[in-house]
């Protein structure tokens, strides 16, 4: 007889029949694809024209837009990811105090979620607009700057312009973990605390923190996911700029093979597969390096 | 000691304003788009700009409505969303059930399929998703758009689903167990009802997800009657005709609903998230 709580394969695969079906059909699926169409050369018009070996990678890798657009990436991520992280911790923090007019205030927290991520960039592509941008005419009337800021054509502007949009809406779901994570921590460890006579800013760093960093964790690998895989931020708010000087990996990809002259979908495959890598090694590495921290403390 | 004193007599007033200029500090772009909607299109786009409409335009949302192509993107975003929501959910609740109760050949195996799922997002693989709908024939059908926005949310719906049933003790089974009930029969009894506010997450998470999706459908709904909200409206903007008004009034129209729906679940969806991280 078969002990309790162990299951044959062909059951096991008739509940999960469905996931693997689904998971093979669109994400093994056109991962094959791309594979494939990385290996193959394509006419402007997207026909399979023969074997390209590594060429697209080769072709990839010597853009020499490369350096700028993974620095780009690598800017944009680290700057996203980190002050959303600690922006929602303080927003997290807020949310569970308890006050009159809470729900109101978590429901108006939760807004930049709900609204498109095209949406906000293009409502955030008017607000930046040198010569009618909102944030340009406020800025003037309060005398804080002399003359207009082109937030979206000065290359020094550019990046904090859109890295302020993409913290702006990682924040909700960010700090909505956080507010979880808080909820989850028993009232009794903090009067214990209270008791001994700590301040608020030791409570925190010392009980509060440690006890939340399962919810960090959580929120930041999907945060590291979200944030570079992003698209719509930073193909709005940078469509006025030819070449790729402001672009991600991502958006870089995605112009390779619909946007640019040379509508190349072989490399743009092989920027894909790369991009596949690089999220799946800092992802990795990340976990790594706070397990190690982990270690290490105790 | 002073201090405290004080703050504790000013709390209750302060708070609320506090809490006031957090909900506007998220709030003040969209407000500009409300904004936005109710001028003429003209008044966005002048130098300088004004806060506040230098004419008002109450007609934008009639005219938004009454727009046939709008409702057409509409019904897509439903559609989609709704059909890619149910899908994630019949799929993901016996994956995840399964998993967390029983031990198998190759449940390691499927659970890290799921995480590393989790890592690839429809962007990162458009022109392989493209080739394939492509040569399937299913380009600008809804179909096309439904099974991806299913299948890339289904590893998040799994991961935390499998928390939630993982986090069950197995006891409040086995008395089911005894009485003859099987699995399936235990499952929608007494497990579905147990991690309700994990069902609810999961719901929320896709339905967003599914709602805002934008990178497929703008590369996948080539016929403008088949585009969803985020794709379509972007047509009120382009470089032959510029309607500011309509494209803010029907994004205000496209996010409502969501909030709406956030509103109700909000106390389950913190649950949610709660058991399904910390176990």
């Amino acid at each position: 007889m078969k002990r309790r709580g162990e299951a044959s394969g062909p059951v096991a695969l008739l509940w999960l029949g469905p996931a693997l079906i689904l998971i093979a059909g669109v994400v093994v699926y056109p991962a094959v694809e791309l594979v494939k169409a990385s290996l193959s050369r394509y006419s402007i018009t997207g026909l399979r024209k023969g074997d390209a070996g590594l060429e697209n990678f080769r072709g990839v890798l010597a853009n020499e837009s490369l350096g700028t657009v993974l620095t780009n990436t690598l800017v944009w991520v680290v700057a996203v990811v980190v002050l959303t992280i600690l922006i929602s911790l303080g927003v997290a923090q807020f949310l569970t105090k308890d006050f009159w007019g809470r729900r109101v205030v978590r429901w108006a927290v939760i807004v930049p979620w709900a609204a498109s991520l095209v949406i906000t960039a293009r409502l955030f592509s008017l607000i930046y607009s040198y010569y009618y941008g909102t944030l340009n005419a406020l800025l003037l009337k309060l005398h804080v700057i002399s003359t207009p800021i082109d937030f979206l054509g000065d290359d020094r502007w550019i990046m904090p312009s859109m890295v302020a949009v993409g913290v702006f809406v990682s924040i909700p779901f960010t700090a909505y973990v956080f507010v979880a994570g808080l909820h989850a921590i028993p009232s009794d460890v903090y009067e214990a605390a209270r008791i001994d006579g700590a301040s608020p800013w030791k409570v925190w760093r010392l009980i509060t923190l440690p006890l939340l960093r399962p919810a960090v964790l959580v929120a930041t690998v999907l945060n590291m996911i979200y944030v570079f895989n992003s698209f719509p931020i930073i193909y709005t708010l940078n469509e006025s700029n030819p070449g790729f000087g402001h672009d991600t990996t991502i958006t870089f990809m995605y112009k390779l093979a619909f946007k640019s002259a040379e509508k190349d979908v072989g490399q743009s495959a092989a920027a894909g597969l790369f991009n596949v890598l690089l999220i799946l090694v800092a992802v990795v590495v990340y976990l790594r390096v706070s397990r190690w921290r982990e270690e290490e403390q105790s | 000691m002073n201090g405290t004193l004080s703050w504790r007599r000013i709390r209750p007033a302060a708070m609320p304003v506090i809490g006031l200029a957090v909900a506007l500090a998220f709030l003040w772009p969209y407000l500009v788009m409300l904004l936005d909607a109710f001028r003429p299109s003209g008044d966005v786009v002048t130098t300088p700009a004004s806060i506040l409409p230098r004419e008002w335009k109450w007609t934008t949302f009639s005219e938004v409505v009454g727009d046939e192509r709008f409702r057409a993107w509409l019904l897509t975003s439903v559609v989609v969303a709704v059909a890619s929501t149910v899908i994630v959910v019949l799929v993901a609740v016996p994956a995840a059930y399964f998993t967390a109760r029983f031990r198998f050949r190759g449940r390691i195996a499927f659970l890290f399929l799921v995480l590393i799922t989790q890592m690839f997002s429809p962007t990162s693989l458009v022109v392989g998703i493209y080739r394939e709908f492509f040569s399937l024939n299913l380009v600008n059908t809804y179909l096309a758009l439904i099974l991806t926005n299913a299948a890339f949310n289904l590893a998040f719906a799994v991961w935390i689903l499998h928390g939630f049933f993982a986090s069950i003790p197995k006891e409040v089974e086995e008395a089911a167990e005894l009485d003859g009930c099987g699995p399936v029969t235990r499952l929608r009894r007494i497990m579905l009802p147990l991690t309700l506010p994990g069902l609810v997450t999961a719901t929320i998470f896709t339905f967003i997800a599914a709602w805002n999706e934008y990178v497929v459908a703008l590369t996948l709904m080539l016929d403008d009657s088949k585009k969803p909200l985020t794709v379509g409206i972007n047509s009120y903007v382009t470089g032959y005709e510029q309607n500011w008004d309509q494209l803010f009034g029907a994004s205000i129209i496209a996010i409502v609903p969501v909030v709406i729906l956030f509103a109700i679940i909000e106390k389950h969806l913190v649950g949610g998230l709660t058991a399904g991280s910390v176990k």
